[in-house]
């Protein structure tokens, strides 16, 4: 488990030392997007995402996208199949539609349980 | 005499609890997903208005709601496993179990006595009394790979039947339900990759499989078991490239004129037309995105459309005889469904992100009027209940 030392109210938030190197993988930075945006993107994530990930992103056609069940897993290649999807399954890329600092936030927060629409 | 009168209905009322309300009946009734909350609304058809709400129905992501023959109750499929017995009239919760850990959705038999539910986790098909809910029977969806698939497009079909794929396996089954204790089965293997959902035609003589994983889609003759599965339309959409899918499409309730059924072609901005007579690809007609639900509006020529996303803000009408889109039009943001009145005077649409419901006149394709809901998804109206297939 990375630590909780997530300082709420910043616009960066430092969690490189945490995640990735858990993984020996490249340090990145988590930018929270600015609060409409991040509106959009949690719209996104519960709305669109949860057509085959269900809203609760509990599972449905797709796998479940919650904490436990991505426990351990690659931040980075989870943050790739968001922007290119995977070839030769219904997981779409969607990266027309995020940026990539936005597709980390996303697993960054998935990773710690997803916020829900305000 | 007032007095008693008086005290006699004071008593009646007392009794029903406090959804009081004047006798009347249900076959304009509907009900309206609101899945965020996990409430269902329960609208009127003639008045256009919401009647009222019933909370507690659990993650209604992706449900789906059938009626028992009596229009009275409705079985609400969630997300999360339940399985909801709504009264309608007196709008409230009769009965829930959770079924399964994951659900896509369900279906009540022909006699109205069983209701089947297709579950993702564990993969399979559960079956319960329409009545008390109690469990009568489990069809674990195990493919001839060995493994546990998980179920899409399950069908009610004649003689007390149904019909489902195996979505990871590749199959269709069949389940002759008429004694609950010992399905008959029936499997179909090597259909073709990834079904995604299914549809009997309105004979009742067909199942329709649609495919994810390759052009094309499986064909059963539901009156000629032992002819097996066939492949129909395959490679469909050659020439042009499949584009990603952002919401997969859904069968159900097509568009049906002469012998054409319209249909989504996967991954193509795109409605197909085939020939059910040779079911061979008859045609296609270009639309404004990758159509979800391709739905005919009942008593007319025309055909419903709406989309995938990012193209979900808008619905198109297509003229079935001349295969011409005729209409475009911009409920509001993020459409995901839409619903007839039984005889097709007005079709209400949701509009999931612009939280409301907007009901057309599909003479004149004007708004009568909108409705608001809080992320509205499936609508679904209880004349349902006397169509085979839901
Ligand atoms: C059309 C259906 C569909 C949509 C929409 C969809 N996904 Fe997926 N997703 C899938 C499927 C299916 C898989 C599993 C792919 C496989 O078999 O490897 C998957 C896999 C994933 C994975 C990898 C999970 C793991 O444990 O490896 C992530 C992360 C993911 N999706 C995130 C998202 C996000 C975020 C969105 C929305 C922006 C989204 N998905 C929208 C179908 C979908």
């Amino acid at each position: 488990m990375p630590p909780k030392k997530i300082t709420t109210g910043l616009m960066v938030l430092m969690l490189s030392a945490t995640l990735p190197l858990a993984h020996g993988a490249p340090a990145q930075i988590i930018t929270s997007p600015p609060p409409a945006r991040r509106a959009v993107l949690i719209d996104m994530v519960r709305e669109d995402c949860g057509s085959c990930h269900g809203s609760r992103l509990t599972g449905g056609l797709g796998p479940a996208l919650t904490p436990q069940a991505l426990k351990g897993k690659n931040p980075i290649s989870l943050k790739d199949t968001i922007l290119f999807g995977r070839p030769n399954t219904p997981m779409p890329p969607w990266n027309p539609f995020m940026s990539n600092a936005e597709a980390a936030w996303i697993v960054n927060r998935l990773m710690k349980g997803f916020p829900h629409a305000q | 005499m007032r007095s008693n009168l008086f005290v006699i209905l004071f008593a009646l009322f007392a009794l029903q609890g406090c959804a009081t309300q004047p006798l009347r009946g249900t076959g304009d009734l509907g009900v309206v997903v609101e899945r965020d909350s996990g409430k269902l609304q329960i609208v009127d058809t003639t008045a256009r208005t919401i009647l009222g709400e019933i909370s507690g129905l659990g993650d209604l992501s992706h449900a789906t709601v059938v009626f028992s023959r009596d229009q009275r109750y409705a079985y609400v499929f969630g997300r999360d496993g339940g399985l909801t017995k709504v009264d309608i009239l007196r709008r409230r919760i009769v009965k829930r179990v959770l079924q399964s850990g994951n659900s896509i959705g369900g279906a009540i038999s022909q006699d109205g006595r069983l209701i089947a539910a297709a579950n993702y986790t564990p993969g399979g098909v559960k079956f319960f009394r329409s009545d008390t809910l109690a469990q009568v029977a489990d069809i674990p969806a195990i493919g001839a790979d060995g493994k546990r698939s998980k179920v899409v497009g399950l069908v009610s079909a004649p003689g007390d039947r149904f019909v489902f794929s195996l979505y990871n396996a590749g199959e269709i089954w069949t389940a002759d339900m008429k004694a609950p204790a010992h399905p008959v089965i029936h499997k179909f293997t090597g259909v073709g990759k990834e079904p995604y959902d299914g549809i009997i035609t309105p004979d009742g003589r067909y199942y329709l499989a649609g495919l994810f994983g390759e052009d094309g889609m499986a064909l059963l003759d539901l009156w000629h078991l032992p002819n097996g599965v066939k492949r129909i339309l395959n490679g469909y959409g050659k020439g042009s490239r499949r584009l990603p899918v952002y919401k997969m499409p859904h069968l159900e309730g097509w568009g049906f004129y002469k012998h054409y059924a319209f249909v989504p072609a996967v991954g193509h901005h795109e409605v197909l037309v085939i020939d059910t007579d040779t079911w061979r690809q008859a045609g296609v007609i270009p639309t404004y995105g990758q159509p979800v639900f391709v739905v005919g509006q009942p008593y007319s020529r025309h055909i419903w459309v709406d989309f995938a996303f990012p193209d979900n803000g808008a619905i198109q009408v297509i003229d079935a005889p001349t295969r011409r889109v005729i209409r475009t039009l911009k409920p509001g943001k993020g459409v995901l469904f839409l619903e007839f009145t039984p005889r097709g005077e007005n079709v209400w649409v949701s509009a999931r992100d612009s939280n409301k419901l907007v009901v057309y006149d599909t003479a004149t394709f004007r708004r009568v009027t909108e409705l608001p809901s809080h992320k509205p998804s499936g609508i679904f109206f209880t004349p349902r209940a006397y169509k085979l297939g839901w």
